[in-house]
Protein backbone atom coordinates (compact mmCIF):
# COMPACT_ATOMS: atom_id res chain seq x y z
CA UNK A 1 0.00 0.00 0.00
CA UNK A 2 2.89 3.05 0.66
CA UNK A 3 5.32 1.41 -1.42
CA UNK A 4 7.18 4.27 -3.40
CA UNK A 5 5.09 2.89 -7.29
CA UNK A 6 2.08 4.09 -5.60
CA UNK A 7 3.03 7.35 -5.14
CA UNK A 8 4.86 7.95 -8.16
CA UNK A 9 1.79 6.81 -10.31
CA UNK A 10 -0.50 9.38 -8.03
CA UNK A 11 1.83 12.16 -8.42
CA UNK A 12 1.77 11.51 -12.26
CA UNK A 13 -2.40 11.74 -12.19
CA UNK A 14 -1.91 14.80 -10.15
CA UNK A 15 0.43 16.65 -12.26
CA UNK A 16 -1.73 15.57 -15.55
CA UNK A 17 -4.53 17.55 -13.38
CA UNK A 18 -2.88 20.54 -12.93
CA UNK A 19 -1.83 20.73 -16.49
CA UNK A 20 -4.94 20.28 -17.61
CA UNK A 21 -6.66 22.88 -15.62
CA UNK A 22 -3.81 25.21 -16.48
CA UNK A 23 -3.51 24.29 -19.84
CA UNK A 24 -7.45 25.92 -20.09
CA UNK A 25 -6.87 28.71 -17.87
CA UNK A 26 -9.11 30.73 -20.01
CA UNK A 27 -12.24 28.24 -18.89
CA UNK A 28 -10.64 27.01 -15.21
CA UNK A 29 -9.31 29.93 -13.80
CA UNK A 30 -10.22 33.37 -15.62
CA UNK A 31 -13.99 32.82 -15.19
CA UNK A 32 -14.54 32.54 -11.66
CA UNK A 33 -12.12 36.10 -11.05
CA UNK A 34 -14.36 37.91 -13.57
CA UNK A 35 -18.32 36.57 -11.82
CA UNK A 36 -16.57 37.20 -8.38
CA UNK A 37 -15.56 40.86 -9.62
CA UNK A 38 -19.14 41.55 -10.75
CA UNK A 39 -20.32 40.62 -7.42
CA UNK A 40 -18.12 42.50 -5.54
CA UNK A 41 -19.10 45.65 -7.84
CA UNK A 42 -22.70 44.99 -7.64
CA UNK A 43 -23.41 43.67 -4.40
CA UNK A 44 -20.50 45.03 -2.82
CA UNK A 45 -19.67 48.38 -3.80
CA UNK A 46 -23.29 49.73 -5.31
CA UNK A 47 -25.58 47.98 -3.39
CA UNK A 48 -23.82 47.48 -0.30
CA UNK A 49 -23.59 50.67 0.70
CA UNK A 50 -27.76 50.98 1.20
CA UNK A 51 -27.53 48.32 2.68
CA UNK A 52 -25.64 49.35 5.37
CA UNK A 53 -23.98 47.07 7.98
CA UNK A 54 -24.39 43.52 8.16
CA UNK A 55 -23.30 41.02 11.69
CA UNK A 56 -21.02 44.30 12.76
CA UNK A 57 -19.52 44.74 9.58
CA UNK A 58 -20.00 47.05 5.81
CA UNK A 59 -21.54 44.85 3.66
CA UNK A 60 -18.83 44.29 1.18
CA UNK A 61 -16.47 43.05 4.14
CA UNK A 62 -19.41 40.41 5.40
CA UNK A 63 -19.54 38.85 1.78
CA UNK A 64 -16.07 38.42 0.39
CA UNK A 65 -15.15 35.47 2.62
CA UNK A 66 -18.46 33.79 1.47
CA UNK A 67 -17.76 34.86 -1.97
CA UNK A 68 -14.22 33.02 -1.86
CA UNK A 69 -15.91 30.06 -0.39
CA UNK A 70 -18.21 30.04 -3.31
CA UNK A 71 -15.86 29.93 -6.15
CA UNK A 72 -13.46 27.08 -3.99
CA UNK A 73 -16.52 25.10 -3.77
CA UNK A 74 -17.28 25.51 -7.62
CA UNK A 75 -14.15 25.42 -9.13
CA UNK A 76 -13.07 21.92 -6.73
CA UNK A 77 -16.15 20.18 -8.14
CA UNK A 78 -16.13 21.00 -11.47
CA UNK A 79 -12.05 20.35 -11.92
CA UNK A 80 -12.81 16.76 -10.61
CA UNK A 81 -16.37 16.28 -11.95
CA UNK A 82 -15.38 16.96 -15.64
CA UNK A 83 -11.97 16.21 -15.36
CA UNK A 84 -12.95 12.55 -14.39
CA UNK A 85 -15.80 12.27 -16.91
CA UNK A 86 -14.07 13.18 -19.30
CA UNK A 87 -11.61 10.56 -18.90
CA UNK A 88 -14.20 8.13 -18.87
CA UNK A 89 -15.99 9.90 -22.07
CA UNK A 90 -12.97 10.01 -24.20
CA UNK A 91 -11.50 6.53 -22.21
CA UNK A 92 -8.35 7.16 -21.47
CA UNK A 93 -9.64 6.39 -17.95
CA UNK A 94 -8.48 2.89 -19.08
CA UNK A 95 -4.66 3.79 -18.84
CA UNK A 96 -5.34 3.83 -15.25
CA UNK A 97 -7.44 0.94 -14.97
CA UNK A 98 -5.20 -1.04 -16.27
CA UNK A 99 -2.12 0.07 -14.33
CA UNK A 100 -1.60 -0.81 -10.68
CA UNK A 101 -2.38 1.95 -8.97
CA UNK A 102 -4.75 1.55 -6.14
CA UNK A 103 -8.27 3.38 -5.96
CA UNK A 104 -7.53 5.08 -2.99
CA UNK A 105 -4.45 6.69 -5.29
CA UNK A 106 -6.11 7.27 -7.98
CA UNK A 107 -8.68 9.16 -5.84
CA UNK A 108 -6.27 11.34 -3.75
CA UNK A 109 -4.72 12.23 -6.71
CA UNK A 110 -7.83 13.90 -8.35
CA UNK A 111 -8.71 15.35 -5.50
CA UNK A 112 -6.08 16.83 -4.86
CA UNK A 113 -5.96 18.46 -8.33
CA UNK A 114 -9.29 19.55 -7.61
CA UNK A 115 -8.46 21.55 -4.42
CA UNK A 116 -5.25 22.65 -5.88
CA UNK A 117 -7.64 24.08 -8.31
CA UNK A 118 -10.38 26.08 -6.02
CA UNK A 119 -7.42 27.31 -3.59
CA UNK A 120 -5.90 28.57 -6.76
CA UNK A 121 -9.09 30.07 -8.14
CA UNK A 122 -9.50 31.16 -4.23
CA UNK A 123 -6.57 32.98 -4.12
CA UNK A 124 -7.20 34.84 -7.06
CA UNK A 125 -10.60 35.98 -5.68
CA UNK A 126 -9.21 37.02 -2.75
CA UNK A 127 -6.61 39.05 -4.74
CA UNK A 128 -9.66 40.80 -6.89
CA UNK A 129 -11.48 41.47 -3.68
CA UNK A 130 -8.38 43.56 -2.27
CA UNK A 131 -9.31 46.14 -5.03
CA UNK A 132 -12.80 46.77 -3.55
CA UNK A 133 -11.25 46.07 0.36
CA UNK A 134 -9.05 45.94 3.03
CA UNK A 135 -8.80 42.20 4.12
CA UNK A 136 -9.07 41.73 8.16
CA UNK A 137 -7.74 38.36 9.38
CA UNK A 138 -9.07 37.54 12.16
CA UNK A 139 -7.48 34.22 12.48
CA UNK A 140 -5.28 32.83 9.90
CA UNK A 141 -5.21 28.78 10.84
CA UNK A 142 -8.99 28.82 10.77
CA UNK A 143 -9.33 30.08 6.84
CA UNK A 144 -6.72 27.56 5.75
CA UNK A 145 -8.42 24.53 7.43
CA UNK A 146 -11.80 25.48 6.61
CA UNK A 147 -10.79 26.29 2.57
CA UNK A 148 -8.41 22.78 2.59
CA UNK A 149 -11.50 20.94 3.68
CA UNK A 150 -13.73 22.15 1.92
CA UNK A 151 -12.13 22.27 -1.18
CA UNK A 152 -11.28 18.03 -0.19
CA UNK A 153 -14.84 17.68 0.59
CA UNK A 154 -16.28 19.11 -2.80
CA UNK A 155 -13.60 17.41 -4.77
CA UNK A 156 -14.98 14.30 -3.10
CA UNK A 157 -18.35 15.15 -4.44
CA UNK A 158 -16.98 16.16 -8.00
CA UNK A 159 -15.85 12.64 -8.17
CA UNK A 160 -18.92 11.03 -7.03
CA UNK A 161 -20.98 12.99 -9.93
CA UNK A 162 -18.02 12.07 -12.39
CA UNK A 163 -18.60 8.70 -11.75
CA UNK A 164 -22.44 8.15 -12.31
CA UNK A 165 -22.08 10.85 -14.79
CA UNK A 166 -23.34 8.66 -18.22
CA UNK A 167 -23.18 12.42 -20.12
CA UNK A 168 -21.76 15.98 -19.83
CA UNK A 169 -25.31 17.00 -18.85
CA UNK A 170 -24.96 15.02 -15.72
CA UNK A 171 -21.89 17.08 -14.46
CA UNK A 172 -23.83 20.18 -14.72
CA UNK A 173 -27.11 19.01 -13.03
CA UNK A 174 -25.79 18.61 -9.58
CA UNK A 175 -23.89 22.13 -9.48
CA UNK A 176 -26.84 23.72 -11.01
CA UNK A 177 -29.69 22.47 -8.78
CA UNK A 178 -28.50 21.63 -5.77
CA UNK A 179 -24.67 23.74 -5.23
CA UNK A 180 -25.77 26.43 -6.23
CA UNK A 181 -28.99 27.35 -4.32
CA UNK A 182 -27.08 25.64 -1.16
CA UNK A 183 -24.36 28.47 -1.72
CA UNK A 184 -26.57 31.27 -2.14
CA UNK A 185 -29.20 30.34 0.65
CA UNK A 186 -25.90 29.27 2.60
CA UNK A 187 -25.68 32.50 4.87
CA UNK A 188 -23.08 34.09 1.85
CA UNK A 189 -25.13 37.14 1.43
CA UNK A 190 -26.76 37.24 4.64
CA UNK A 191 -26.71 36.47 8.38
CA UNK A 192 -29.00 33.56 8.99
CA UNK A 193 -30.39 35.92 12.14
CA UNK A 194 -32.32 38.27 10.03
CA UNK A 195 -34.40 35.75 8.40
CA UNK A 196 -37.59 34.11 10.73
CA UNK A 197 -36.82 31.74 13.17
CA UNK A 198 -38.48 28.47 11.14
CA UNK A 199 -35.82 29.34 7.79
CA UNK A 200 -33.13 29.62 10.80
CA UNK A 201 -33.46 25.75 11.52
CA UNK A 202 -34.00 24.81 7.75
CA UNK A 203 -30.99 26.76 6.99
CA UNK A 204 -29.22 24.53 9.27
CA UNK A 205 -29.47 21.47 7.62
CA UNK A 206 -27.60 22.94 4.92
CA UNK A 207 -23.91 22.19 5.41
CA UNK A 208 -22.46 24.83 2.97
CA UNK A 209 -23.67 27.24 5.64
CA UNK A 210 -21.50 25.49 8.38
CA UNK A 211 -18.38 26.33 5.95
CA UNK A 212 -19.05 29.83 5.12
CA UNK A 213 -19.49 30.49 8.33
CA UNK A 214 -16.70 29.18 9.64
CA UNK A 215 -14.49 30.62 7.04
CA UNK A 216 -15.96 33.80 7.43
CA UNK A 217 -15.05 33.58 11.28
CA UNK A 218 -11.29 33.13 10.61
CA UNK A 219 -11.41 36.81 8.67
CA UNK A 220 -14.30 38.28 10.62
CA UNK A 221 -14.12 36.52 13.85
CA UNK A 222 -17.69 36.62 13.84
CA UNK A 223 -19.95 33.27 13.06
CA UNK A 224 -23.95 32.21 12.88
CA UNK A 225 -22.89 28.93 14.04
CA UNK A 226 -20.49 27.19 16.20
CA UNK A 227 -16.85 26.82 14.54
CA UNK A 228 -15.96 23.52 16.03
CA UNK A 229 -19.09 21.97 15.02
CA UNK A 230 -18.72 23.03 11.62
CA UNK A 231 -15.23 21.43 10.94
CA UNK A 232 -16.49 18.19 12.45
CA UNK A 233 -19.26 18.78 10.05
CA UNK A 234 -16.95 19.35 7.33
CA UNK A 235 -14.18 16.48 8.25
CA UNK A 236 -17.55 13.73 9.00
CA UNK A 237 -18.49 14.31 5.75
CA UNK A 238 -15.04 13.75 4.24
CA UNK A 239 -15.08 10.36 5.95
CA UNK A 240 -18.61 9.70 4.31
CA UNK A 241 -17.96 10.62 0.86
CA UNK A 242 -14.31 9.28 1.29
CA UNK A 243 -15.83 5.67 1.97
CA UNK A 244 -18.52 6.08 -0.96
CA UNK A 245 -16.26 6.86 -3.46
CA UNK A 246 -13.24 3.94 -2.65
CA UNK A 247 -16.97 1.71 -2.66
CA UNK A 248 -17.55 2.77 -6.15
CA UNK A 249 -14.21 2.37 -7.31
CA UNK A 250 -13.53 -1.18 -5.91
CA UNK A 251 -16.97 -1.92 -7.62
CA UNK A 252 -16.03 -0.49 -10.77
CA UNK A 253 -19.33 1.39 -10.96
CA UNK A 254 -19.44 2.77 -14.59
CA UNK A 255 -15.87 1.97 -15.49
CA UNK A 256 -15.54 -1.81 -15.80
CA UNK A 257 -18.20 -3.73 -17.70
CA UNK B 1 6.63 -21.05 -16.85
CA UNK B 2 3.25 -20.05 -18.39
CA UNK B 3 2.61 -16.14 -19.12
CA UNK B 4 -1.03 -16.72 -19.20
CA UNK B 5 -3.03 -19.49 -17.65
CA UNK B 6 -7.09 -19.24 -17.93
CA UNK B 7 -9.15 -21.72 -17.04
CA UNK B 8 -12.34 -22.06 -17.58
CA UNK B 9 -13.12 -18.37 -18.58
CA UNK B 10 -16.65 -17.22 -18.45
CA UNK B 11 -18.49 -13.76 -19.50
CA UNK B 12 -22.38 -12.85 -19.30
CA UNK B 13 -22.48 -9.19 -20.10
CA UNK B 14 -25.01 -7.21 -18.17
CA UNK B 15 -27.60 -7.47 -21.08
CA UNK B 16 -27.20 -11.19 -20.78
CA UNK B 17 -25.23 -12.01 -23.43
CA UNK B 18 -22.78 -14.69 -23.17
CA UNK B 19 -19.89 -13.36 -25.05
CA UNK B 20 -17.22 -16.48 -23.72
CA UNK B 21 -18.42 -19.79 -22.43
CA UNK B 22 -15.39 -20.90 -20.08
CA UNK B 23 -12.47 -20.90 -22.30
CA UNK B 24 -8.65 -22.49 -21.55
CA UNK B 25 -6.18 -20.91 -22.89
CA UNK B 26 -2.28 -21.33 -22.16
CA UNK B 27 0.83 -18.84 -23.48
CA UNK B 28 4.02 -19.76 -22.15
CA UNK B 29 6.95 -17.53 -21.40
CA UNK B 30 8.76 -15.89 -24.73
CA UNK B 31 5.64 -17.21 -26.82
CA UNK B 32 4.37 -14.82 -30.17
CA UNK B 33 0.52 -16.00 -29.64
CA UNK B 34 -1.90 -15.76 -31.99
CA UNK B 35 -5.77 -15.14 -31.33
CA UNK B 36 -8.08 -15.15 -34.01
CA UNK B 37 -11.55 -15.31 -34.74
CA UNK B 38 -14.47 -13.50 -36.33
CA UNK B 39 -16.15 -10.05 -35.77
CA UNK B 40 -18.02 -10.63 -31.75
CA UNK B 41 -16.14 -13.90 -31.34
CA UNK B 42 -14.84 -12.65 -27.97
CA UNK B 43 -11.49 -11.58 -28.63
CA UNK B 44 -11.66 -8.54 -26.97
CA UNK B 45 -13.59 -9.94 -23.99
CA UNK B 46 -10.73 -11.82 -22.94
CA UNK B 47 -8.25 -9.42 -23.37
CA UNK B 48 -10.38 -7.01 -21.14
CA UNK B 49 -10.63 -9.29 -18.68
CA UNK B 50 -7.06 -10.41 -18.75
CA UNK B 51 -6.02 -6.53 -18.00
CA UNK B 52 -9.37 -6.24 -15.60
CA UNK B 53 -11.43 -3.74 -17.74
CA UNK B 54 -13.70 -6.54 -18.50
CA UNK B 55 -15.14 -8.23 -14.99
CA UNK B 56 -15.38 -12.21 -15.67
CA UNK B 57 -18.08 -13.77 -14.84
CA UNK B 58 -16.53 -17.59 -13.74
CA UNK B 59 -12.94 -19.43 -14.26
CA UNK B 60 -8.98 -18.19 -13.58
CA UNK B 61 -6.72 -15.89 -14.75
CA UNK B 62 -3.42 -16.17 -14.25
CA UNK B 63 -0.79 -13.81 -15.76
CA UNK B 64 3.39 -15.10 -15.07
CA UNK B 65 1.40 -17.08 -12.09
CA UNK B 66 -0.18 -14.11 -10.52
CA UNK B 67 -3.94 -14.71 -9.97
CA UNK B 68 -5.57 -11.62 -10.80
CA UNK B 69 -8.49 -12.21 -7.82
CA UNK B 70 -5.64 -12.56 -5.41
CA UNK B 71 -2.98 -10.13 -6.61
CA UNK B 72 -4.08 -8.23 -9.14
CA UNK B 73 -1.44 -5.51 -9.08
CA UNK B 74 1.83 -7.89 -9.44
CA UNK B 75 -0.54 -8.83 -12.26
CA UNK B 76 -1.37 -5.84 -13.52
CA UNK B 77 2.26 -4.52 -13.49
CA UNK B 78 3.83 -7.81 -16.39
CA UNK B 79 1.03 -6.25 -18.74
CA UNK B 80 1.43 -3.58 -21.70
CA UNK B 81 -2.19 -3.28 -23.49
CA UNK B 82 -2.78 -2.08 -27.02
CA UNK B 83 -6.36 -1.64 -27.55
CA UNK B 84 -8.82 -2.29 -30.05
CA UNK B 85 -9.46 1.44 -30.09
CA UNK B 86 -8.23 4.21 -29.57
CA UNK B 87 -8.41 5.41 -26.20
CA UNK B 88 -5.76 8.80 -25.81
CA UNK B 89 -7.18 12.08 -23.76
CA UNK B 90 -7.07 14.05 -27.20
CA UNK B 91 -5.88 17.06 -25.89
CA UNK B 92 -2.52 15.56 -24.70
CA UNK B 93 0.67 15.68 -26.15
CA UNK B 94 2.40 11.88 -27.74
CA UNK B 95 5.21 12.28 -25.16
CA UNK B 96 2.98 13.33 -22.40
CA UNK B 97 0.86 10.06 -22.77
CA UNK B 98 3.68 7.95 -22.61
CA UNK B 99 5.31 9.36 -20.10
CA UNK B 100 2.60 9.48 -17.70
CA UNK B 101 1.42 6.18 -18.66
CA UNK B 102 5.24 4.92 -18.04
CA UNK B 103 4.26 7.13 -14.32
CA UNK B 104 1.13 4.78 -13.40
CA UNK B 105 2.97 1.91 -13.30
CA UNK B 106 5.90 3.80 -10.60
CA UNK B 107 8.39 4.22 -13.35
CA UNK B 108 9.94 7.71 -11.79
CA UNK B 109 9.91 10.81 -14.00
CA UNK B 110 13.10 10.72 -15.66
CA UNK B 111 13.20 6.70 -16.90
CA UNK B 112 9.74 7.27 -18.22
CA UNK B 113 11.31 10.11 -20.18
CA UNK B 114 13.83 7.87 -21.07
CA UNK B 115 11.76 5.18 -21.91
CA UNK B 116 9.36 7.52 -23.66
CA UNK B 117 12.37 8.69 -25.73
CA UNK B 118 13.66 5.23 -26.64
CA UNK B 119 10.04 4.25 -28.07
CA UNK B 120 9.11 7.00 -29.55
CA UNK B 121 12.01 6.95 -31.48
CA UNK B 122 11.57 3.54 -32.58
CA UNK B 123 8.55 3.38 -33.32
CA UNK B 124 9.16 6.58 -35.54
CA UNK B 125 6.67 9.47 -33.55
CA UNK B 126 9.84 10.97 -32.06
CA UNK B 127 9.23 13.66 -34.27
CA UNK B 128 5.75 13.88 -33.25
CA UNK B 129 6.21 14.32 -30.15
CA UNK B 130 5.23 17.54 -29.01
CA UNK B 131 1.83 16.79 -31.01
CA UNK B 132 -1.55 16.19 -29.23
CA UNK B 133 -2.87 13.18 -30.08
CA UNK B 134 -6.12 14.43 -31.69
CA UNK B 135 -4.13 15.47 -34.80
CA UNK B 136 -1.84 12.31 -35.27
CA UNK B 137 -2.99 9.87 -38.43
CA UNK B 138 -4.95 6.64 -37.62
CA UNK B 139 -1.51 5.14 -38.11
CA UNK B 140 0.45 6.95 -35.86
CA UNK B 141 -1.93 6.87 -33.18
CA UNK B 142 -1.58 2.95 -33.64
CA UNK B 143 2.04 3.36 -33.13
CA UNK B 144 1.38 6.21 -30.03
CA UNK B 145 -0.83 3.16 -28.89
CA UNK B 146 2.20 0.54 -28.89
CA UNK B 147 4.52 2.92 -27.18
CA UNK B 148 2.45 3.74 -24.68
CA UNK B 149 1.92 0.37 -23.86
CA UNK B 150 5.70 -0.55 -24.00
CA UNK B 151 6.70 2.42 -21.24
CA UNK B 152 7.07 0.13 -18.14
CA UNK B 153 8.83 -2.59 -20.03
CA UNK B 154 5.90 -5.38 -19.62
CA UNK B 155 6.71 -8.81 -19.20
CA UNK B 156 3.37 -9.67 -21.85
CA UNK B 157 2.42 -7.37 -25.08
CA UNK B 158 -1.14 -7.99 -25.43
CA UNK B 159 -1.93 -6.10 -29.02
CA UNK B 160 -5.72 -5.82 -29.85
CA UNK B 161 -5.52 -5.48 -33.63
CA UNK B 162 -2.54 -3.39 -33.54
CA UNK B 163 -2.16 -2.81 -37.57
CA UNK B 164 -5.81 -2.27 -38.45
CA UNK B 165 -6.13 0.63 -40.73
CA UNK B 166 -2.54 0.81 -40.91
CA UNK B 167 -0.69 1.00 -44.54
CA UNK B 168 1.76 -1.94 -45.88
CA UNK B 169 4.82 -0.60 -45.45
CA UNK B 170 3.68 0.30 -41.92
CA UNK B 171 2.68 -3.01 -41.31
CA UNK B 172 5.61 -4.65 -42.35
CA UNK B 173 7.75 -2.18 -40.14
CA UNK B 174 5.75 -2.46 -36.71
CA UNK B 175 6.23 -6.65 -37.39
CA UNK B 176 9.55 -6.18 -37.18
CA UNK B 177 9.19 -4.22 -34.35
CA UNK B 178 7.38 -6.62 -32.47
CA UNK B 179 9.74 -9.45 -33.78
CA UNK B 180 12.53 -8.20 -32.08
CA UNK B 181 10.47 -7.54 -28.62
CA UNK B 182 9.96 -11.04 -28.93
CA UNK B 183 13.00 -11.68 -29.37
CA UNK B 184 14.24 -9.85 -26.24
CA UNK B 185 12.02 -12.10 -24.58
CA UNK B 186 8.87 -10.57 -23.81
CA UNK B 187 5.96 -12.78 -24.97
CA UNK B 188 3.20 -11.57 -27.13
CA UNK B 189 -0.14 -12.08 -27.68
CA UNK B 190 -1.82 -10.43 -30.28
CA UNK B 191 -5.39 -10.46 -32.17
CA UNK B 192 -5.75 -9.89 -35.91
CA UNK B 193 -7.87 -10.43 -38.81
CA UNK B 194 -4.94 -9.93 -41.28
CA UNK B 195 -4.26 -13.43 -41.40
CA UNK B 196 -1.12 -13.35 -43.21
CA UNK B 197 -0.01 -11.18 -39.93
CA UNK B 198 -0.59 -14.06 -37.90
CA UNK B 199 1.00 -16.49 -40.20
CA UNK B 200 3.73 -14.55 -40.21
CA UNK B 201 4.67 -13.59 -36.58
CA UNK B 202 2.77 -16.38 -34.51
CA UNK B 203 4.37 -19.43 -33.05
CA UNK B 204 1.19 -20.54 -31.61
CA UNK B 205 -2.61 -19.62 -32.46
CA UNK B 206 -5.34 -20.40 -30.78
CA UNK B 207 -9.29 -19.58 -32.96
CA UNK B 208 -11.68 -18.36 -31.18
CA UNK B 209 -15.18 -18.28 -32.36
CA UNK B 210 -18.77 -17.67 -30.23
CA UNK B 211 -17.08 -17.49 -26.72
CA UNK B 212 -15.71 -21.44 -27.74
CA UNK B 213 -11.94 -21.76 -28.20
CA UNK B 214 -12.35 -24.16 -31.68
CA UNK B 215 -8.38 -24.79 -32.29
CA UNK B 216 -5.52 -24.35 -30.50
CA UNK B 217 -2.05 -24.96 -31.85
CA UNK B 218 1.15 -24.24 -33.58
CA UNK B 219 0.83 -22.66 -36.50
CA UNK B 220 2.49 -24.95 -38.36
CA UNK B 221 0.60 -28.29 -37.24
CA UNK B 222 -2.69 -25.39 -37.85
CA UNK B 223 -1.37 -25.09 -41.99
CA UNK B 224 -0.53 -28.71 -42.02
CA UNK B 225 -4.44 -29.52 -41.32
CA UNK B 226 -4.60 -27.34 -44.78
CA UNK B 227 -4.80 -30.84 -47.29
CA UNK B 228 -5.68 -28.04 -50.38
CA UNK B 229 -4.91 -25.01 -51.52
CA UNK B 230 -6.70 -22.66 -54.39
CA UNK B 231 -4.63 -21.96 -57.15
CA UNK B 232 -5.81 -18.52 -59.58
CA UNK B 233 -4.77 -19.20 -63.36
CA UNK B 234 -5.51 -15.95 -65.58
CA UNK B 235 -5.16 -17.42 -69.02
CA UNK B 236 -5.35 -16.36 -72.61
CA UNK B 237 -8.85 -16.12 -73.08
CA UNK B 238 -10.11 -19.74 -73.88
CA UNK B 239 -11.68 -19.81 -77.27
CA UNK B 240 -15.17 -22.08 -77.76
CA UNK B 241 -14.86 -24.46 -75.27
CA UNK B 242 -13.91 -24.81 -71.62
CA UNK B 243 -10.99 -27.86 -71.77
CA UNK B 244 -12.06 -30.21 -69.25
CA UNK B 245 -9.07 -30.88 -66.69
CA UNK B 246 -8.64 -34.52 -65.36
CA UNK B 247 -8.33 -35.41 -61.74
CA UNK B 248 -8.65 -32.20 -60.36
CA UNK B 249 -11.48 -30.24 -58.22
CA UNK B 250 -11.17 -26.87 -61.45
CA UNK B 251 -14.10 -24.30 -62.18
CA UNK B 252 -13.71 -21.32 -65.13
CA UNK B 253 -15.04 -18.14 -63.36
CA UNK B 254 -14.75 -16.53 -67.10
CA UNK B 255 -13.60 -17.06 -69.91
CA UNK B 256 -9.74 -15.77 -68.71
CA UNK B 257 -9.61 -17.34 -64.97
CA UNK B 258 -9.53 -20.36 -64.25
CA UNK B 259 -9.55 -21.44 -60.18
CA UNK B 260 -7.80 -25.00 -59.30
CA UNK B 261 -8.20 -27.05 -56.23
CA UNK B 262 -4.84 -28.87 -55.59
CA UNK B 263 -4.51 -31.11 -53.23
CA UNK B 264 -1.25 -31.54 -51.21
CA UNK B 265 -0.46 -35.05 -53.02
CA UNK B 266 -1.03 -33.72 -56.44
CA UNK B 267 1.39 -32.68 -59.08
CA UNK B 268 1.93 -29.10 -60.15
CA UNK B 269 3.72 -30.43 -63.09
CA UNK B 270 1.03 -32.59 -64.08
CA UNK B 271 -1.55 -30.08 -63.68
CA UNK B 272 1.27 -27.81 -66.09
CA UNK B 273 1.23 -30.77 -68.80
CA UNK B 274 -2.50 -31.29 -68.78
CA UNK B 275 -2.37 -26.79 -69.60
CA UNK B 276 0.02 -27.39 -72.67
CA UNK B 277 -1.94 -30.33 -73.60
CA UNK B 278 -5.34 -28.58 -74.08
CA UNK B 279 -3.66 -25.24 -75.36
CA UNK B 280 -4.39 -23.43 -72.20
CA UNK B 281 -1.95 -20.35 -72.02
CA UNK B 282 -0.79 -19.45 -68.07
CA UNK B 283 -0.37 -15.58 -68.30
CA UNK B 284 0.14 -15.54 -64.26
CA UNK B 285 -0.56 -17.50 -60.93
CA UNK B 286 -1.67 -16.97 -57.55
CA UNK B 287 -3.33 -18.44 -54.24
CA UNK B 288 -6.69 -17.73 -54.20
CA UNK B 289 -6.21 -16.73 -50.60
CA UNK B 290 -3.66 -16.49 -48.09
CA UNK B 291 -3.01 -20.41 -46.88
CA UNK B 292 -4.49 -19.49 -43.24
CA UNK B 293 -7.30 -17.89 -44.57
CA UNK B 294 -8.33 -20.67 -46.22
CA UNK B 295 -8.18 -22.78 -43.23
CA UNK B 296 -10.17 -19.92 -41.13
CA UNK B 297 -13.10 -19.46 -43.56
CA UNK B 298 -13.34 -23.66 -43.62
CA UNK B 299 -13.34 -23.44 -39.71
CA UNK B 300 -15.20 -20.71 -39.18
CA UNK B 301 -17.49 -20.92 -42.29
CA UNK B 302 -17.35 -17.60 -43.27
CA UNK B 303 -14.62 -15.16 -44.72
CA UNK B 304 -12.83 -12.75 -42.42
CA UNK B 305 -14.30 -9.67 -42.61
CA UNK B 306 -11.94 -6.68 -43.89
CA UNK B 307 -9.98 -9.28 -45.51
CA UNK B 308 -9.24 -9.07 -49.01
CA UNK B 309 -9.54 -12.58 -50.70
CA UNK B 310 -6.39 -12.71 -53.46
CA UNK B 311 -3.15 -13.29 -51.60
CA UNK B 312 0.30 -12.82 -52.89
CA UNK B 313 1.37 -13.93 -56.07
CA UNK B 314 3.75 -16.79 -56.64
N1 LIG C 1 -20.32 -4.10 -23.07
C1 LIG C 1 -20.95 -5.07 -23.74
N2 LIG C 1 -22.24 -5.37 -23.47
C2 LIG C 1 -22.87 -6.36 -24.11
N3 LIG C 1 -22.32 -7.12 -25.07
C3 LIG C 1 -21.03 -6.88 -25.39
C4 LIG C 1 -20.29 -5.85 -24.75
N4 LIG C 1 -19.06 -5.85 -25.28
C5 LIG C 1 -19.03 -6.83 -26.19
N5 LIG C 1 -20.23 -7.46 -26.27
C6 LIG C 1 -20.57 -8.58 -27.14
O1 LIG C 1 -19.71 -9.66 -26.85
C7 LIG C 1 -19.34 -10.32 -28.06
C8 LIG C 1 -17.84 -10.42 -28.15
O2 LIG C 1 -17.32 -9.11 -28.34
P1 LIG C 1 -15.76 -8.86 -28.47
O3 LIG C 1 -15.58 -7.39 -28.48
O4 LIG C 1 -15.06 -9.63 -27.44
O5 LIG C 1 -15.48 -9.47 -29.91
P2 LIG C 1 -14.14 -9.50 -30.74
O6 LIG C 1 -13.78 -10.93 -30.92
O7 LIG C 1 -13.12 -8.63 -30.13
O8 LIG C 1 -14.63 -8.90 -32.13
P3 LIG C 1 -13.90 -7.89 -33.15
O9 LIG C 1 -13.03 -8.72 -34.00
O10 LIG C 1 -15.03 -7.34 -33.93
O11 LIG C 1 -13.18 -6.88 -32.36
C9 LIG C 1 -19.99 -9.55 -29.19
O12 LIG C 1 -21.14 -10.23 -29.60
C10 LIG C 1 -20.35 -8.23 -28.59
O13 LIG C 1 -21.52 -7.70 -29.16
MG1 LIG D 1 -12.23 -6.95 -30.64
Amino acid sequence: MFNRYNWIAAGSIYRKEVVRFMRIWVQTLVPPAITMSLYFVVFGSLIGKRIGDMGGFNYMDYIVPGLIMMSVITNSYANVASSFFSSKFQRHVEELLVAPVPNGFILMAYVAGGVTRGILVGLLVTVVSLFFTDMEIHHLGIIVLVVVLTAILFSLGGMINAIFAKKFDDISIIPTFVLTPLTYLGGVFYSINLIPEFWQKVSLANPILYMINAFRYGFLGISDIDVVTALGLIGGFIVLLTGFNLYLLNKGIGLRS
Amino acid sequence: MLALDIKGLKKTYKNGFEALNGIDLQVKQGDFFGLLGPNGAGKSTTIGIITSLVTKTGGTVSVFEHDIDKSLSEAKRCIGLVPQEFNFNLFEKAIDIVVSQAGYYGVPRKKAQERAEYYLQKLGLWDKRNERSRFLSGGMKRRLMIARALAHDPKLLILDEPTAGVDIELRRSLWGVLEEINQQGTTIILTTHYLEEAESLCRNIAIIDNGDIIQNTSTKALLAELDSETFVFDIDPVAVYYPKLDGVQHRYVNDHTLEVDVRREDDLNQLFVQFSANDIHVKSMRNKANRLEELFVRLVGQPVPGVKVGGEHV
